[in-house]
């Protein structure tokens, strides 16, 4: 007895290890000369020799595609406003720090950030559930911090202080919710969420709360648990209600898992997601991409029909991480945007100091690379979203919709 | 039908627990060591797979590259983590922290070499359709017909043949077996080379099935097959085959029964009661421990 307790324990301990396994750290990638000087924040009106802006992004680990993408993102903008001169003559020192897409590493690597590298501004973190975490952190220290990509509702609602550049959870299955409805003319569908990530959740509960009023009726609402990899189960159970759509927010691998295995099981429903659909393809043979045939996700931007001020991103970002760098995507952008902004409204507060800053954030027009992005006196900008759908593994804009 | 779709689907999953469980239980059973980098050695194979099918590779020479490649890797890690342990007996809780270690070091070593993100594996096995209330299960079917195979051979092996009857003398007394003239050093390695192998016929299901692997995709899947192989009896093959199934039904009965949001909590509450009722698991045998 007393041995298979202490199997058990061993589970638990595994159990952790595997919640918080990963890779090594990260340091600093910045293009800028070394600090000199005082690294602390100046007070107002008297400006330090570099502005030092933190980043926290996942650049190891599961959901690593995107903590890099944005944070290569964040660097080509930096690398730019320092060139052209940097934020009120001073140039910008970028420190990111691997997390891991862990909010315990996350909130450590933060407290790194603040009390050893001294930073006035923090782009980051880029999954929800760290965010959040940091989040908190932030807002005791009332830090000006933006999130290029953390989509979660309640981040926002954490403090004054916080700040994003992308759309929110809820707007994504609302949106969804009402394109199905208008569009795909849906009236059934049926939800498939991971019950351990916050975006998947937030998402699922938007759409399932938004569906009634649009006359659609939802037929199941199965969960599985983060990590999963057989959802058959839960599909065999959605194939019986045969809804119209089915609704399954998750990011890119959980994606690829869940269509092969809907296509398997004869489910010929449109697949609708969030942007965490994003690089889908790439997590699909192409032998496979016909599971990928009615699958429509929302995002920011269209990276296959970008404007002419995107297309100079995307070139400058081909000249700086090669013509072939996989990590080119949405979030890449998001990023950019994210160290464009904060730059404006330092700019804007004309100091460092963290109340100028997070007023002058709160109060900023900012002229993005697809549109005009502003938080009208909020925190969360008013946006456009575009709907993109595969077509032999490529991502095709479909269309932009807002309801 | 829906009934039948869904036992089928947790016989299907149950069954790619059962080849991991398979393994961890045949390992407990002759070094008394609970190798946690098991469900990491089907990542290895996993892996495997995807190289030798990116090479252009015939798809019966990724099948057998995956399962030697695996046992050529269980006796490297046996030799390099283990012996010295198992040899010098060093209390089973260094055993235990060594093949976390491993496991760690698998994992990591994966992300180095691959990147940490998921890879896509191309179809491999093209079987004809068989479908249930509208459902293809022949994936699932092959997933069982393989497990039971398994399980059968297995189960030949150790107790008919004379490497078989080497592997349960050394489980019952190591220094006796030496006494008898059994080479124990090499029965372990065996042992391992023939846990590794299984756990790569796992991997070739599990990339047949899911069509995708990943450096973490180990640990989970580990985890449920050592539940499974505690549930059934570890130590015991039979008893880590039915444990493996009755887990797989489990989940999906979890999800018949509407509460998929707590599928893993109903199979960790399932290892807790049989715990609490029978210690030894379903089919295992409580053994006193020796003085």
């Amino acid at each position: 007895m007393k041995k298979v307790f202490s199997l058990l324990l061993v589970a638990m301990v595994l159990l952790a290890f595997a919640a918080c396994g990963g890779g090594g750290g990260q340091t600093s990638d910045s293009s800028t000369p070394p600090a000199s000087g005082s690294a602390s924040t100046a007070p107002s009106g008297d400006l330090p020799d570099e502005i030092i802006i933190g980043g926290l992004a996942p650049l190891t680990g599961g959901v690593a595609q995107y903590g890099i993408a944005s944070n290569n993102g964040t660097m080509l903008a930096v690398d730019e406003i320092n060139a052209a001169g940097g934020i009120l003559g001073k140039p910008i020192k970028y420190i990111p720090y691997d997390e891991q897409g862990d909010p315990t590493e996350a909130t450590t690597a933060y407290d790194r950030l603040v009390n050893e590298d001294g930073i006035v501004a923090l782009i980051g973190d880029i999954t929800t559930g760290p965010t959040l975490a940091v989040a908190q952190k932030a807002l005791a220290d009332n830090m000006p911090m933006i999130t290029p990509t953390g989509t979660g509702a309640a981040i926002t609602a954490v403090g004054p202080n916080i700040f994003r550049t992308c759309f929110t959870d809820p707007y994504q299955g609302e949106l969804m919710a009402n394109y199905a409805a208008d569009r795909l003319e849906a009236t059934t569908a049926a939800i498939l969420y991971d019950t351990g990530d916050d975006y998947s959740k937030g998402v699922a509960d938007a759409f399932e709360a938004a569906a009634p009023a649009l006359g659609i009726t939802i037929t199941a609402k199965e969960g599985y648990q983060s990590g999963a990899v057989d959802f058959n189960s839960q599909l065999a159970k959605i194939k019986e209600g045969n809804p119209d759509v089915v609704m399954a927010p998750c990011y890119y691998g959980d994606a690829a898992l869940i269509l092969a295995q809907a296509r398997d099981l004869g489910i010929d429903a449109y697949f609708l997601g969030p942007d965490g659909y994003e690089t889908t393809a790439q997590k699909v043979d192409p032998s496979n991409y016909d599971i990928l045939n009615k699958v429509y996700y929302c995002h920011h931007y269209a990276m296959s029909d970008p404007g002419p001020r995107l297309q100079e991103v995307i070139d400058a970002y081909k000249a700086k991480y090669g013509e072939d760098d996989e990590n080119l995507n949405g979030f890449t952008i998001l990023g950019y945007e994210s160290m464009y902004i904060m730059a404006a409204a330092i700019e804007a507060a004309g100091s460092v100091d963290s109340q100028a800053i997070i007023d002058a954030l709160t109060n900023l027009n900012y002229e993005g690379v697809s549109g005009a992005i502003n938080f009208g006196g909020g925190q969360d900008p008013a946006r456009e979203a575009v709907i993109i759908e595969f077509v032999d593994g490529e991502e095709k804009l479909l269309g932009t919709y807002s309801f | 039908m829906y009934y039948v779709t869904q036992i089928l689907n947790g016989l299907g999953s149950g069954s790619i627990y059962a080849l991991v469980a398979l393994g961890y239980s045949m390992v407990y059973g002759v070094v008394k060591l609970i190798n946690f980098a098991h469900g990491d050695i089907i990542m290895v194979g996993g892996y495997t797979i995807f190289v030798l099918l990116g090479m252009n590779a015939p798809l019966w020479l990724a099948v057998a590259g995956s399962i030697g490649f695996c046992a050529v890797a269980g006796v490297v890690i046996e030799r390099v983590a283990y012996h010295r342990l198992l040899n010098n007996d060093a209390p089973r809780i260094a055993l235990l922290i060594t093949a976390i270690g491993v496991s760690i070091f698998l994992q990591n070593l994966a992300q180095l070499i691959f990147g940490t993100n998921q890879k896509p594996i191309p179809k491999m096995f093209t079987l004809p359709a068989i479908r249930v209330g509208g459902m293809n299960v022949s994936n699932t079917l092959l997933n069982i017909v393989v497990a039971l195979l398994m399980m059968a051979g297995l189960q030949l092996l150790v107790n008919t043949t004379k490497i078989g009857k080497a592997m349960r003398a050394t489980s019952e007394d190591a220094g006796a077996a030496t006494l008898m003239g059994i080479n124990t050093n090499s029965v372990i390695l065996f042992t391992f080379a023939v846990g590794s192998a299984l756990a790569a016929v796992g991997a070739v299901l599990y990339s047949n099935t899911y069509m995708q692997i990943k450096p973490m995709m180990g640990g989970m899947l580990g985890l449920k097959a050592f539940v499974a192989a505690v549930f059934g009896g570890i130590g015991s093959i039979p008893g880590a085959m039915l444990g493996a199934l009755i887990l797989g039904l489990a989940e999906s009965l979890s999800v018949v029964l509407g509460q998929s949001a707590w599928m893993d909590a109903v199979v960790f509450a399932l290892l807790i009661l049989i715990l609490l009722f029978k210690p030894a698991g379903l089919l295992g045998q409580h053994m006193k421990e020796k003085v």
